[in-house]
C-alpha cells in the first residue's frame, strides 16, 4: 500500500503570535515552528497502516526553507522517503494553488491512499484536502477518526457535528482529512534519526512540476489580520426579583444563548 | 540550517551541532514533557522509581543508545548523547542516572570487557529495557577511595565465589544482573555479572532518602555467592576497569545537570515574570535579574565545555582530567542555579509544585556520586602540579 502524508510546517500552539506592522501576516523572527498537530496524526495512521499491510509511506510538504524540518521529522518516525515542494512562486497560493500544485505532483506518485490533516493550525481552512481529492478525481471522507483496510477499499469512521458519527466505505485510491485523536502519534527513535540521512528527500521546484504560474494565481487574497477587538459591558438588571429573573432567563436565552 | 535547539540557547549553541543532534534534543524534550513531568513529582513523593517508563526509554533507543545496532544501540555520537543525558536530567536526575548507569556502568563494561558471549547474551537485553543492571563498586568504607575495597571474589575449582557488601547502587533492588568489581586471592580487581537469583545475593533497597527520591538505592549484599566464569568480564584487569566504566558516566553527569539547570531557571523566568511585588514583576528587580544573568552564563559557559567534551571523545582525544573538570564545574552550576532558582521563587520555591526544590535535592547526590566534587578538584590539581593530593 503506497500512502501519501500531506504535512503542513505551522507555528507551535505554545507560540506568543505578533501581528506584523503591516497586518499581513504575523512576525515569524521568533516563532517555534512544528508540524500540524492533525498531520501528525495523518503520518502515524500512514505508518500503523503500513506496518499493518506493508508498503511505502512518503511525507510530503510545501513551504519555505525551514518546512524541510517536517519532512526530517517524518522521515526520523519511519516514514520512506519525502518530497519538499519549494519555490518562491508557491509562497503566496491560496488552497486551490496549493491543491493545484500538490496534485501535479501525487498524480505521477499513483498512491493508494493521501492522507492529510483535518486542517491547518494557522490559516484553518481545511480546504485543501478536499479540492485536493477534486483535482485528482479521487473519493474524499473528511474528519477521519478509524480506518480499517477491507479487501479493495476502505471502511472509516468520520465524526459529524453534536457527538455523532458515522460510517462511510470508500473505494481506492482515496484522501482521507484525518482528526486529531485518532491515535498516538510516535516520537521518532533514536535508530529512526540515526537513518534518516540516509533516505530520499527530493526537492521539487515549480519547473520541475511544470505548473505555469497562471494556473496558481490566488483566487481570494488574506487582506488583513487582526486580533478582533473585545468589548465589555455591565448590566444592571433591575426590578423585583421575579422581574430580574425572567430579564436574566431572557438574556441567557436569546443573547448568551447557553440556555 | 534553521534547525535550533528547543528551550534556552542563549548561546546559540545550536550552531554547533548537527540536524541529528537537534532532532535527538527535541524528541527527547517531547518525551520528557509528555511522560516524565507528568509523573515524576508523584514518584518523588512516594519514593519510587517510574519503572512504567523503562519500557519506552528501551523503545526509544535511549538505553544503550551509543553502541553498535548490532547489540541493540543506535551508534549515537558523544554530543547526541550527551543532549540526551541533558533532557532527561531537565525531567529528573532519577532518570537520567538510570540511563547513565544502564548505558555507562552496566553496558560499557560487558561492551568493553565482556566476551562475545556476554556481549550476545546482555547487551540486547539491557538496550531494550527487558534487563536491568546496577554497578556494584562502592562499599561503606570504600567510597572515593575504592581501592580500599574489601569485597573478595575467591577461585573455585569451576567458578568463583563472592563475598562483601556493596552500597549506594543505583537501580540495585530492581535490577536483573549486578557488575560488581572484587578482589580477587591475588589482590587483583576483577569485575562479575551477577545475576539475580544467585544463592547468597541480595539487594535491599536503602530509604529514607531526601535526594534523588525517583531513584531506587540498594545495599548488595554477597554471602558467599558462587558465580560461574562465564560470568566474569574476561577483559577486566585492575581498578583501571571500574575507573574507566566512571570516566563514561561521569560524562553523562556533565551533560545532565545542564538539563537540571534549565529546568530551574525556566521556571525562575517564568515566576519573576508572573510574580508581583511592590506594583511590579519582580523580574523587574535588578537583584532578580542579576541572579537570572548569573544562571544564563554559567549554563551557557557549562554547554559550551560539553560541547567541546563531546568533540573530544568523539574524536577518542578525551582525557578523564578534563572529565573531572566538567563534571565539577557543571555539577556546582547546576547547584547554584537551583539555589538561586528557589531563592528568586521566595516561598514557593520549597512546595513541589515547582520542579525547583527537587532538583536542588537531586543535585546534592549529583554533587557526591561519581567522583565528589572534591575528588575531582584533585585529579585535576594532579594533573595540573604532578603531585597527589590523595595518594
Amino acid at each position: 500500500m503506497k500512502i501519501c502524508v500531506l504535512i503542513k510546517q505551522v507555528p507551535d500552539a505554545g507560540s506568543v503570535l505578533r501581528i506584523r506592522d503591516d497586518e499581513s501576516w504575523v512576525e515569524e523572527d521568533k516563532l517555534v515552528f512544528t508540524a500540524n498537530e492533525s498531520d501528525s496524526y495523518a503520518l502515524e495512521e500512514a505508518l500503523l497502516l503500513k506496518e499493518a499491510h506493508g508498503g511505502e509511506v512518503i511525507a510530503c510538504t510545501l513551504g519555505p526553507e525551514r518546512s524541510r524540518q517536517v519532512l526530517k521529522d517524518a522521515l526520523s518516525k519511519g516514514a520512506d522517503r519525502a518530497i519538499f515542494l519549494h519555490d518562491e512562486s508557491f509562497n503566496n497560493l491560496d488552497c486551490n494553488g496549493l491543491a493545484k500544485v500538490f496534485a501535479k505532483v501525487l498524480e505521477k506518485e499513483h498512491c493508494d491512499l493521501i492522507l492529510c490533516g483535518l486542517q491547518a493550525d494557522d490559516t484553518g481552512e481545511a480546504a485543501v484536502g478536499p479540492m485536493l481529492a477534486q483535482e485528482l478525481h479521487l473519493p474524499h471522507v473528511t474528519m477521519v477518526v478509524q480506518t480499517e483496510l477491507l479487501d479493495g477499499g476502505l471502511k472509516v469512521k468520520q465524526e459529524l457535528e453534536g457527538g455523532w458519527f458515522r460510517q462511510v466505505e470508500t473505494s481506492l485510491p482515496a484522501l482521507l482529512t484525518i482528526q486529531s485523536g485518532i491515535n498516538k502519534p510516535r516520537y521518532a527513535s533514536l535508530r529512526g534519526i540515526m537513518a534518516m540521512k540516509k533516505k530520499e528527500l527530493r526537492e521539487l521546484s515549480a519547473t520541475d512540476l511544470g505548473v505555469p504560474a497562471t494556473e496558481l494565481a490566488p483566487m481570494q487574497t488574506l487582506q488583513r489580520i487582526y486580533v478582533p477587538v473585545k468589548t465589555k459591558e455591565t448590566v444592571y438588571l433591575e426590578g423585583a426579583p421575579e422581574e430580574v429573573v425572567a430579564q436574566l432567563v431572557d438574556k441567557l436565552a436569546n443573547e448568551a444563548k447557553v440556555l | 540550517m534553521d534547525t535550533i535547539l528547543r528551550g534556552l540557547d542563549y548561546g546559540m549553541i545550536s550552531s554547533l551541532l548537527s540536524e541529528e543532534e537537534i532532532l535527538v534534543q527535541h524528541t527527547a524534550r517531547d518525551f520528557v514533557e509528555a511522560e516524565v513531568l507528568p509523573v515524576i513529582t508523584q514518584h518523588h513523593r512516594d519514593e519510587t522509581f517510574p519503572e512504567e517508563l523503562v519500557p519506552r526509554l528501551g523503545e526509544l533507543g535511549y538505553l544503550g543508545s551509543v553502541y553498535p545496532e548490532e547489540y541493540g544501540g543506535a551508534g549515537l555520537g558523544a554530543v547526541a548523547y550527551g543532549l540526551l543525558n541533558q533532557e532527561l536530567e531537565r525531567g529528573d536526575s532519577a532518570l537520567r542516572s538510570f540511563v547513565s548507569v544502564q548505558t555507562s556502568l552496566v553496558m560499557y563494561p560487558i561492551w568493553a570487557f565482556g566476551s562475545d558471549e556476554q556481549k550476545r547474551r546482555w547487551l540486547p537485553a539491557l538496550a531494550s529495557g527487558k534487563a536491568i543492571g546496577c554497578f556494584g563498586l562502592t562499599e561503606p568504607d570504600a567510597g572515593s577511595d575504592p581501592g580500599a575495597m574489601r569485597t573478595r571474589a575467591s577461585r573455585t575449582t569451576d567458578g568463583w565465589v563472592l563475598s562483601g557488601a556493596k552500597m549506594w547502587i543505583t537501580n540495585g533492588t530492581i535490577a536483573h544482573l549486578a557488575i560488581v568489581w572484587a578482589r580477587d586471592d591475588q589482590g587483583e580487581v576483577q569485575g562479575f555479572i551477577v545475576e539475580r537469583g544467585f544463592n547468597g545475593f541480595s539487594a535491599p533497597k536503602m530509604v529514607g532518602k531526601l535526594s534523588l527520591r525517583a531513584s531506587i538505592t540498594s545495599e548488595l549484599l554477597l554471602d558467599e555467592v558462587p558465580v560461574p566464569e562465564a560470568n566474569r568480564l574476561p577483559g577486566a584487569h585492575g581498578l583501571a576497569a571500574p575507573l574507566k566504566c566512571l570516566t563514561q558516566a561521569r560524562y553523562s553527569v556533565a551533560w545532565g545537570v545542564i538539563g537540571a539547570a534549565m529546568a530551574c531557571y525556566e521556571t525562575a523566568l517564568r515566576y519573576a515574570g508572573e510574580r508581583i511585588q511592590f506594583g511590579k514583576p519582580i523580574a523587574a528587580f535588578q537583584l532578580s535579574q542579576r541572579k537570572l544573568v548569573w544562571m544564563v552564563t554559567e549554563i551557557t559557559k557549562a554547554q559550551l565545555l560539553a560541547v567541546q567534551l563531546g568533540r573530544l571523545k568523539e574524536q577518542n582525544r578525551l582525557r578523564y582530567q578534563l572529565v573531572a573538570l566538567a563534571k565539577r564545574n557543571n555539577v556546582w552550576m547546576a547547584r547554584e542555579c537551583a539555589r538561586l532558582a528557589r531563592e528568586l521563587l521566595g516561598a514557593n520555591g520549597i512546595i513541589d509544585e515547582y520542579p525547583v526544590m527537587r532538583h536542588l535535592m537531586n543535585l546534592e547526590s549529583v554533587y557526591t556520586y561519581e567522583g565528589t566534587h572534591e575528588m575531582h578538584t584533585l585529579i585535576v590539581g594532579e594533573d595540573l602540579t604532578g603531585l597527589s593530593a590523595f595518594n
